[in-house]
């Protein structure tokens, strides 16, 4: 599904990612943990199409086709969907008004139809009643005023709602309490097939027990050091990062 | 300009005199003689440092006299009006084609209350129109002074004690003809104790000759009045309006006006409130949307002269283009004022190169006992929220349009109407170009 090949990019002349080499598959989901600096959230912005970083080196494959060339939306339109470590507040736009907005905007990119109200409307009360979200959700403003478990909760609905074929979950953990932790992770896990693919990023292995990966991945100083199955996230978990960064040195 | 504004006055005082009382026509002698001495504001003035009126008195402009017979070439008719008006919303209607009452496109009524034109009180309500006309605007600027010599129509109100509308005002002030066209228009508003009016107010030209319009507006509220003025501002390129308002609040009294700016050549809104009793509140909301060459000011002031009062403020803008946009927020609390609250927000989004805001909070307060806050901002548009929006499959012209319309979302969130509120929506979705993708306002 997703190929990253030798990928290098920086920002502001600062190399951040150092050569990154990874294969995802339909169906996998790829955890990728590291510590704090390690360019975790500079992949996944880089994937998602974020313009401040400059790519160096290498290249991103989606299907087979380089990426990199295109718009953040382009990249949306072809599945790629980033849930965000810090969701931006949008006042004045409200939940249902953007989702509705964003889902019609792939359609169209897609050659389809708009969504007719009913069918939305019908859609996103399913998906809500997914994450154990309140009705009212929706007519609030976009972020605004939200706890961190809403923001991320939220981006997980709007995930839901967008149904990616690769979805990026930039620590979507931070910020949870285990109740929340549990409904997001049930979210994710209702939604995985064998057609899409998750890259759960995370600090902590917490989250793993509820999504569990089948690689696990340790990025450390822009590179992608080892590599191993869900008993590594454990490892992790028990011996901290000074191991790692040891055996770098 | 300024000599052949005056040779119309002096050639029709005896008009203006025959038709009102001895005192408003002291009254306007004695500001023409003010207009006369002081003439069109410039550049040196300090309230209009960045508005340049050069750019309107270049225009040979047609003044017409209240006394000239009728010399509508083309009548207008109520089909060539009514895109303008608000018209899902059942409305008293008070209508002025180049500043001359319309009758047969009005809707007035005298029955429990008085909604009708300024024209027709001079003489026959002089008792309510001599102890207002005038008072509220004496010591203001030459502008004002030239209105209150040589207006004669416009928007009148008088509700009596514990009246409350039982619909709104629309109040639309039109421009036409093929030559270019100096209106001077003014409204006077009286309500009682107790009273409630909500009034929509918009000019508008139905050509695209120049049009100038100089309005001006005294409002009395008395003790535990409400009310709710719209100001819709959505005119032809070709047309400028400079308006002084000023709202008197007795105690308890409660104001809230909007003034949505989204096109017109030169728009200079002056907004004064005068809190004179405790308890009254005053609240302000504008939206600026300027393109092109367009130049939008906003100035307010509001005085704090009583204790536990309160004024709220907040304006936003968006400049694009080249065009220009001017905040001035004067607040000022007087000895004695204590316990004032006062808010003052000015946010401003600024999307080229070219476009320009000059914004300035002014505070002077002699009071030691209040809360007072202000705050102005000029910026461009969010970044991580363009990406935010972009990543979510959403085109950029689009994200950026969509952060626009949540950035002005503010200045109509309090419009009572939902029809007048998706109206202005529709407006501003327009000016911002994102009627055509489908995200609902």
């Amino acid at each position: 599904m997703i190929e990253i090949v030798n990928l290098h990019a920086s920002v502001d002349g600062q190399a951040i990612l150092k050569g990154i080499n990874l294969t995802m598959g339909a169906g996998e989901v790829h955890a990728i943990m590291g510590p704090n600096g390690s360019g975790k959230s500079t992949l996944s912005n880089v994937i998602a199409g974020r313009e401040d970083y400059e790519i160096t080196e290498g290249d991103i494959l989606f299907n087979g086709e380089s990426i990199l060339e295109l718009a953040p939306e382009e990249r949306a339109h072809l599945g790629l969907f980033l849930s965000f470590q810090y969701p931006v507040e949008i006042p004045g736009v409200s939940v249902s008004n953007f989702i509705k907005t964003a889902l019609n905007e792939m359609r169209k990119a897609r050659g389809e139809e708009p969504l007719d109200a009913s069918s939305m409307l019908k859609k996103m009360r399913e998906k809500m009643d997914l994450l154990e979200m309140d009705k009212g959700f929706l007519s609030r403003s976009l972020n605004e005023g939200f706890s961190g478990g809403e923001k991320k909760r939220n981006e997980i609905f709007q995930m839901a709602m967008l149904e990616p074929k690769l979805a990026i979950l930039d620590e979507t953990d931070s910020g949870l309490d285990i109740d929340a932790l549990r409904i997001v992770a049930n979210g994710v896990n209702a939604l995985r097939s064998p057609e899409n693919a998750f890259m759960v990023i995370t600090h902590y292995q917490r989250l793993l027990d509820y999504i569990v990966p089948d690689y696990v991945h340790v990025l450390y100083k822009g590179k992608i050091v080892k590599s191993g199955d869900k008993s590594l996230a454990l490892e992790l978990e028990e011996r901290g990062y000074d191991w790692i960064k040891k055996e770098q040195a | 300009m300024k000599d052949r504004l005056a040779a119309s006055y002096w050639l029709h005082e005896n008009h203006f005199a025959a038709a009102s009382s001895a005192l408003v026509t002291d009254r306007r002698r004695k500001a023409m003689e003010r207009f006369e001495a002081e003439g069109f504001p410039t550049v040196r003035h300090e309230d209009w440092k960045y508005t340049n009126l050069k750019r309107l008195l270049k225009e040979d402009y047609a003044l017409h006299s209240p006394f000239d017979a009728s010399d509508d070439a083309e009548p207008i008719e109520f089909k060539d009006i009514k895109r303008f008006l608000v018209n899902d919303i059942d409305c008293y209607r008070v209508v002025f084609i180049n500043g001359r009452y319309s009758s047969w496109l009005s809707e007035t009524t005298h029955s429990g209350f008085d909604v009708c034109t300024l024209g027709s009180a001079w003489k026959k309500y002089a008792h309510h129109v001599e102890p207002h006309f005038g008072h509220l605007t004496e010591e203001l600027g030459a502008l004002v002074q030239l209105n209150t010599a040589l207006a004669w129509d416009g928007l009148y109100v008088r509700v009596p004690n514990g009246v409350i509308l039982d619909k709104p005002i629309q109040a639309l002030y039109f421009t036409t003809g093929d030559q270019p066209i100096f209106n001077q228009t003014r409204s006077l508003i009286i309500l009682g104790e107790n009273a409630q009016a909500e009034i929509i107010e918009r000019h508008q030209s139905l050509t695209t000759a120049q049009s100038w319009t100089n309005a001006v507006d005294e409002v009395f509220m008395g003790a535990g009045a409400r009310m709710h003025w719209v100001k819709l501002q959505h005119d032809e390129a070709s047309a400028a309006l400079t308006q002084h308002s000023v709202v008197h609040q007795k105690r308890d009294s409660y104001a809230t006006v909007h003034t949505i700016s989204t096109d017109g050549k030169v728009l200079r809104n002056n907004l004064d409130f005068k809190l004179a009793e405790p308890g009254a509140e005053a609240r302000m909301f504008g939206l600026s949307l300027a393109d092109g060459k367009q130049l939008m000011d906003h100035h307010t002031r509001v005085d704090h002269l009583a204790p536990h009062c309160t004024s709220h403020e907040n304006y936003k803008g968006l400049f694009d283009g080249e065009s220009n946009g001017v905040f001035n927020g004067q607040i000022h609390v007087h000895v004695d004022a204590q316990k004032t609250l006062a808010f003052q927000q000015n946010d401003n989004l600024v999307l080229s190169e070219k476009a320009a805001i000059d914004t300035k909070p002014q505070l002077e307060i002699f009071a030691d006992d209040v809360k007072c806050s202000h705050g102005c901002t000029v910026g461009q548009l969010d970044d991580d929220a363009l990406f935010y929006l972009r990543a979510r499959g959403i085109k950029e012209k689009e994200a950026r349009a969509l952060l626009m319309v949540a950035f002005a979302h503010d200045a109509v969130a309090d419009i009572q109407h939902p029809s007048l509120q998706a109206k202005l929506n529709r407006l501003i979705g327009k000016k911002l170009g994102v009627e055509n993708f489908g995200f609902a306002l």
